[in-house]
């Protein structure tokens, strides 16, 4: 589904992705697991496509097509969907309001007409009980005031309503307590499909006991420097990062 | 001729048509030396440094219009709330019109400056409160000197209009160009209420050149929510002279609505005259082209612990000019004011401009004031979190100016009228932003 290979990426002068190879398959979850700087977001907004970052060298497919020169939307339309650290407020459009234009301009791009309202209804609905969320939150200004946990389950529901091919989930867990954190997982959990998959970006392995990834890589200084399966989420809990560190150092 | 010349000898010609052996009178002609003396304001003067008449006093106003015009209220019926119940005083090219109007005399007064000025029942009212606020300035005295029409409107001790009052001054094209000049009087007394929604539109492309006063005089603990709609033609000019009155407890408000015209010109006054007085002054702009709109405020607090809130929201395209120049003046004995001001603009293109100057003048020691002004584009971040859920940029863009003037709307206490606005809104900004608004 996804394929990225050697990819190196830059915003402004300074070098933050060093030839990163990635391929994740439909049905799979990832994790990217590493230390504070090491070019975990930046992976995930160029992926999105976010302009700030130029990519300097390799390639990025999604399902077999160059995706590198879409604009974010086009990539969205084309099924990426990325769940942001800090979601942004926007004061005046309620949630509701929100993901109707979302979704809407999703149909759209693939050429079909507005979900009609009865429809759309059901489906936030149907969605907002998945993320446990209430009536009165989706009257709510998007994200305005909203605690840590809101926004993270406003994501997840989001994620929920445009239903995409490749999620991937920026450091969902940062500032969830224990009760959010499930129930964002269990969100998560319950979207999971054969035909989909899931790119789960984190600091802790926390997140990793409730998502559990079939694959877990570790990024250091903007490369993936090890793979291997879950288990390696816990040999990083357990001792850091630095024997890795040292361990590559030594090769 | 130059423009001010042929004023001034028209003001000869109407008093041919008022009655000159009146109170009123004697202010007209006391007014008509002072706009004499003073002439147009020039951008030699400071507080018209940004804002130029001379394009639009060039051309050959009529100043007194034929008083023909045959408009029936289906085709002017989109410039009006018409989905609630209000009061409609309604005007053509300065002359009031009875059948697309519904005054009335039941409780409060909602009708005619004309008959207010003439009628002795009105008298008391109109010595104690006419030109009495506004500053004795130009435009003002222009206005004062050929004061006939507009609106008058009086809620009297312990009442609450019981619907909203439309003002509504349309301009037809039956003249070549046109300068018309309402002057409207609201008097609110102790413990009333009124909500005014105030429009100008110009029903053809003629140049069309208003020159509007309006006195508010806010009693004891009275409350007026004042909305003004300016969304008119590029042909038409606006220069809206408004003055606040406000007395001890009494809570008034301004919204002003800038979507169009040629030039827009806003003065608008505040005088706090009491204690514990909360003023808000609130406006969103959104031109484009060659369109110019200037805010020109001012909050005077002359009395203790009285609070004020001016938040100015402005998205300029084209090569459009705003200017917001609001002035905050805390008297000596005015301590414990709170004083709370800011102004925050979008410029779309590299050709638009904003000229925003704060003015504090404060002399007592015990206040707290704060003023803020922002120029710049959207946020880069905010349009690609919308990107990344698949809203195309141009409607991400709009969706985010929507909601950076968005927050001024908050306090429109009329829900249809914020409906309305908001509608003008989308529209402005040229997207369908995906749902009812």
């Amino acid at each position: 589904m996804l394929k990225i290979k050697d990819l190196h990426a830059k915003a402004e002068d300074l070098k933050i992705l060093k030839g990163v190879n990635l391929e994740i398959n439909a049905g799979e979850v990832h994790a990217i697991m590493g230390p504070n700087g090491s070019g975990k977001s930046t992976l995930s907004s160029v992926v999105a496509g976010k302009e700030e970052y130029e990519m300097t060298r390799g390639e990025i497919k999604f399902e077999g097509e160059d995706i590198t020169e879409l604009d974010p939307e086009e990539r969205a339309h084309k099924g990426i969907f990325l769940s942001f650290q800090y979601p942004v407020e926007i004061p005046g459009v309620s949630v509701t309001n929100f993901v109707r234009t979302a979704v809407n301009a999703n149909r759209k791009a693939r050429g079909q007409e507005d979900m009609p309202a009865n429809e759309m209804l059901k489906l936030i609905r149907e969605k907002s009980e998945l993320l446990e969320i209430d009536r009165k939150f989706l009257s709510r200004s998007l994200n305005e005031g909203f605690s840590g946990g809101e926004k993270k389950r406003n994501e997840i529901f989001q994620m929920a309503m445009l239903d995409p091919k490749l999620a991937i989930l920026d450091e969902t867990d940062s500032g969830l307590d224990i009760d959010a954190l499930r129930v964002v997982a269990n969100g998560v959990n319950r979207l999971r499909r054969e035909d989909n998959a899931v790119l789960v970006i984190t600091h802790y392995q926390r997140l990793l006991e409730y998502i559990v990834p079939d694959y877990v890589h570790v990024m250091l200084d903007g490369k993936i420097v090890k793979s291997g399966t879950k288990e390696l989420a816990f040999e990083l809990e357990e001792k850091g990062y630095d024997w890795l560190k040292e361990e590559i150092a030594a090769q | 001729m130059e423009f001010k010349d042929k004023l001034l000898s028209s003001f000869l010609a109407f008093e041919e048509q008022v009655n000159v052996n009146s109170d009123i009178h004697e202010l007209r002609s006391k007014a008509i030396k002072e706009f004499e003396t003073a002439g147009f304001p020039t951008k030699k003067q400071e507080a018209w440094k940004y804002t130029s008449l001379n394009k639009v006093l060039k051309h050959d106003y009529v100043v007194f219009p034929k008083k023909e015009h045959t408009i029936e209220y289906k085709d002017v019926e989109k410039y009006f709330i018409d989905d609630i119940d209000t009061y409609k005083i309604v005007f053509v090219d300065g002359v009031y019109v009875s059948h697309l109007s519904s005054t009335t005399h039941d409780k409060i007064d909602a009708c005619l400056m004309s008959s207010a000025m003439t009628k002795s029942k009105y008298k008391p009212v109109i010595d104690n409160y006419f030109n009495k606020i506004a500053p004795k300035e130009s435009l003002n005295s222009l206005n004062t000197a050929f004061s006939n029409e507009g609106a008058y409107i009086r809620i009297p001790k312990n009442t609450a209009a019981d619907k909203p009052i439309q003002i509504v001054n349309f301009a037809t094209g039956n003249e070549s160009a046109l300068f018309i000049q309402p002057r409207n009087l609201v008097v609110v007394e102790e413990n009333s209420q009124v909500q005014i929604i105030e429009r100008h539109h110009s029903l053809t492309d003629h140049p069309v050149l208003t020159n509007s006063v309006t006195e508010v005089y806010a009693d004891k603990r009275a409350i007026v929510d004042y909305y003004k709609i300016q969304n008119d033609r590029p042909s038409a000019s606006l220069i809206d002279n408004t003055f606040f009155e406000q007395h001890q407890e009494s809570n008034c408000s301004v919204h002003t609505f800038s979507f169009g015209g040629n030039i827009t010109r806003n003065n608008l006054n505040f005088y706090q005259k009491g204690e514990r007085i909360e003023s808000t002054l609130k406006g969103v702009t959104v031109i484009e082209g060659k369109q110019h709109v200037d805010h020109n405020t001012l909050v005077h607090h002359m009395q203790p612990n009285c609070e004020s809130h001016q938040d100015y929201k402005g998205i300029y395209g084209g090569s459009s000019t705003g200017v917001f120049n609001g002035k905050i003046m805390v008297d000596k004995i005015a301590q414990k004011i709170n004083a709370f001001q800011s102004n925050n603009n979008i410029l779309m293109d590299d050709k638009a401009t904003i000229n925003s100057k704060p003015q504090l003048e404060i002399f007592a020691d015990d206040v707290r004031c704060s003023h803020g002004c922002t120029i710049g584009q959207l946020d880069e971040d905010a349009l690609f979190y919308l990107q990344t859920r698949g809203i195309p940029f141009k409607q991400a863009r709009a969706l985010l100016m929507y909601a950076f003037s968005s927050n001024v709307l908050d306090s429109v206490r009329i829900p249809e009228l914020k409906k309305r606005i908001n509608l003008l809104i989308a529209l402005k900004l040229g997207v369908n932003v995906g749902f009812d608004l």
